[in-house]
């Protein structure tokens, strides 16, 4: 290697040049170690704060400036009351600090006593109050939805629509890349045609008339709505077809020699090979699906059968928005594709990188 | 490295697994399935077998988007709130032509269906920055990415992490973060600043639809832009590098024209994806302030489902001005593609 010198030189030709080299300090690495540590920060920071807040009190979300962690203020219960009091502490006129219970405050006085000698009652300026807190989670914020409103059903709706789409989606869309991909018939590059012409037509261009469609099918309201019209997607016969491309034919011709019907090829041969392809098309699926709201949001109007998407936005879309319930049901929203970040971020990146689809 | 990594067939382990996972019902329900084909097959040949594989995908496909195609110009042309097409009377070319109704294409306010043009010049505003900032921002984090750092696969994840939240998600924490009370403003209340009513300030509504979703989306255009840094060979840069080269000469005389293909594709990409721009700035904004962040496919949506009257011949006839721009900026994405796929 050379001397240090142009070791420095080299590192800023390799900043604009990007390219892999042996590890030099420069401005370039400093400025790059910034920029990726403020990224990291922007794309997990707001995350991480939602998740935060979402563990708060309603009277804690209300807090401004607001604090890091879900605090809640300490209760005692004081002999006299029938509900727990909460805590203060108190700065009294001499400049002592005592920790006082409020029983209730009238303007700018707050009246309050002492929970170990409950007799006597100490009118003090709010002003020379703070509350006594400890970290709590208000795990409330989760729990309720669930019961009171009608979050376990979205969720259901959810995991329903997720799994039936990409089972169908799975399913037709292997079917005809196998059709694609083995045969060679009358009409072959007529199909491959339209499926790549159509790769690109978005459901914004056509809301009306599939709308008309899925009325007709008597399918507005019901799950099935979501489920079917995302089925058939080229994308994902664009992807298994190629990869089935790469199967040995000898393979195939053996299993036709072995009597075997062109049927169980498919799914005895072909399918368990395009494995990791349709590992890749899961995956894709089930996030589409998780995530899917603009047609949900058209066909389904009735509360029962909202997504979890839906009922989120119609719950944050309400005159008085119960936030501390709102950030609570978006965490459970976001924990899904989490944990396929988590666990399957590596199928998904090179899904992207050699298929450019999302 | 991940990306590195192409996907490789396992035979072996690929059948075992299957096995293993699907088990039982994937294998009943294949096996229903297998008698209706072996009886066509027996009865029509295997030279007729492509057709029935293909057949469900086509059946789908064709129901849902292909004939909805072609309904949508028969919406454009009738009149009426009817969803139904034997109850819609033809009006020609009227809903086309009320759209277009402007004293001034410039002037919104001059417009008979001003809404429709404050949409379309939300959405060019949008795109412009939103594309620029989007591009501009992959390619700088992709050639970060790609040089030799410490934790590469840690920050390329990082970046990646907000592509697969949903636009609802996306939104609302962005949302708890802007609002009057939010952590944003008590950071600027403690830097002694004025709070700032961010969904109230139309310039405000609309940097911050941009910022989100740029946020949200660079890193898929930085997972394209990085494969195509991996892919220029490294004996360029070498050779580059013992004739002594200017490093500013090397990036724009080797990286920027190698990666010119990839760098073609993320724009037109980001192109036809910010054009369709809805779901997280219709939770974010709502659209507002008044109609500040309306774009396009928000005013499709409104005219033809939210408001009270359904006008599905207008939303139909916006569609089609929609379409027509996607389809030219799709036969541009086809176009480079068709250049990185050759170069």
């Amino acid at each position: 290697m050379a001397g240090t010198s142009t070791m420095n030189d080299r590192s800023v030709t390799r900043f604009l040049t990007a390219r892999r080299g042996g590890a030099s300090m420069h401005w370039t690495d400093v400025f790059s170690y910034i920029y990726l540590a403020l990224g990291v920060a922007l794309m997990f920071g707001p995350v991480v704060w939602l998740a935060l807040s979402s563990f708060k009190t309603p009277a804690g979300l209300q807090e401004f400036p607001p604090t890091l962690l879900p605090l809640g203020q300490i209760e005692r219960q004081v002999e006299g009351y029938d509900d727990p009091l909460p805590m203060f502490e108190v700065t009294m006129e001499d400049g002592s600090v005592r920790e006082l219970a409020q029983v209730r405050r009238i303007g700018i006085i707050a009246q309050m006593v002492d929970p170990d000698d409950p007799g006597e009652t100490i009118k003090v300026p709010i002003a020379n109050r703070k509350p006594i807190r400890e970290f709590r989670v208000a795990w409330e914020n989760y729990t309720k939805p669930l019961e009171r409103f009608n979050f376990l059903t979205y969720l259901n709706n959810s995991v329903i629509v997720t799994t039936a789409a990409t089972l169908v989606t799975l399913l037709i869309n292997s079917m005809a890349a196998f059709g694609l991909a083995i045969y060679e018939f009358r009409g072959r590059s007529a199909v491959m045609l339209f499926v790549i012409g159509t790769l690109m037509i978005p459901i914004t261009i056509i809301l009306v008339p599939a709308y008309l469609v899925v009325t007709q099918l008597g399918m507005v309201n019901s799950l099935w709505a979501v489920i079917l019209p995302g089925a058939a997607t080229p994308t994902g016969v664009f992807l298994l077809r190629q990869y089935m491309l790469t199967i040995p034919r000898d393979l195939i011709e053996a299993a036709r020699m072995d009597k075997a019907s062109e049927w169980s090829i498919y799914w005895r041969i072909v399918l368990p090979l395009s494995l990791p392809a349709i590992a890749v098309l899961a995956i894709f699926s089930v996030m589409w699906r998780w995530n899917d709201f603009l047609w949900p949001l058209i066909v389904l109007n009735r509360s029962e059968v909202y997504t979890l998407q839906i009922g989120l936005n119609a719950f944050q879309g309400e005159l008085d928005v119960q936030w501390h319930y709102v950030l609570a049901m978006t965490v459970v929203a976001l924990i899904p594709v989490t944990l396929v970040f988590a666990f399957l971020q590596r199928f998904i990146t090179t899904g992207i990188a050699s298929s450019g689809m999302k | 490295m991940a990306l590195d990594e192409t996907i490789k067939p396992e035979a072996e382990t690929g059948t075992s697994r299957l096995n293993a996972i699907a088990a039982w019902p994937v294998r009943v329900l294949f096996g229903i399935l297998d008698v209706p084909f072996r009886a066509l097959q027996r009865l029509l040949g295997i030279g007729s077998m492509p057709y029935f594989f293909i057949l469900p995908n086509l059946a789908f496909f064709g129901l849902f988007v292909v004939v909805p195609l072609f309904i949508n110009f028969a919406y454009s042309v009738t009149g009426g709130t009817n969803l139904f097409m034997e109850n819609r009377p033809y009006v020609g070319g009227e809903q086309y032509g009320f759209l277009f109704d402007c004293g001034n294409y410039l002037d919104p306010s001059t417009c008979r269906e001003d809404r429709f043009w404050r949409g379309v010049y939300n959405t060019f505003t949008f795109v412009f920055f939103q594309v620029s900032l989007m591009v501009l921002f992959s390619l700088v984090t992709a050639l970060i990415l790609n040089r030799e750092i410490r934790g590469r696969g840690f920050f390329r994840a990082a970046f990646f992490f907000p592509v697969l939240l949903s636009p609802v998600v996306v939104a609302l924490i962005w949302k708890w973060i802007l609002l009057r009370d939010g952590v944003l403003n008590a950071f600027l209340v403690s830097m002694g600043l004025d709070p700032i009513l961010f969904f109230v300030s139309p310039a405000w509504a609309m940097f911050w639809a941009i910022f989100v979703s740029v946020w949200a989306h660079m890193g898929f255009y930085t997972l394209i832009l990085l494969a195509g840094l991996q892919a220029i060979p490294p004996d360029l840069y070498e050779a580059a590098e013992m004739d002594g080269t200017k490093r500013e000469r090397v990036f724009f005389r080797i990286t920027l024209p190698l990666l010119w293909p990839n760098m073609l594709v993320v724009i037109v990409l980001a192109l036809i994806k910010a054009v369709q721009i809805f779901d997280e700035v219709f939770v974010l904004t709502g659209g507002g302030p008044g109609t500040a962040t309306q774009f396009v496919v928000q005013y499709i949506y409104t005219t033809g489902f939210a408001n009270q009257i359904q006008n599905f011949g207008l939303a139909a006839a916006a569609s089609v001005v929609l379409g027509v721009v996607l389809f030219v900026l799709t036969l541009l994405q086809l176009a480079a593609s068709r250049r990185k796929d050759e170069g």
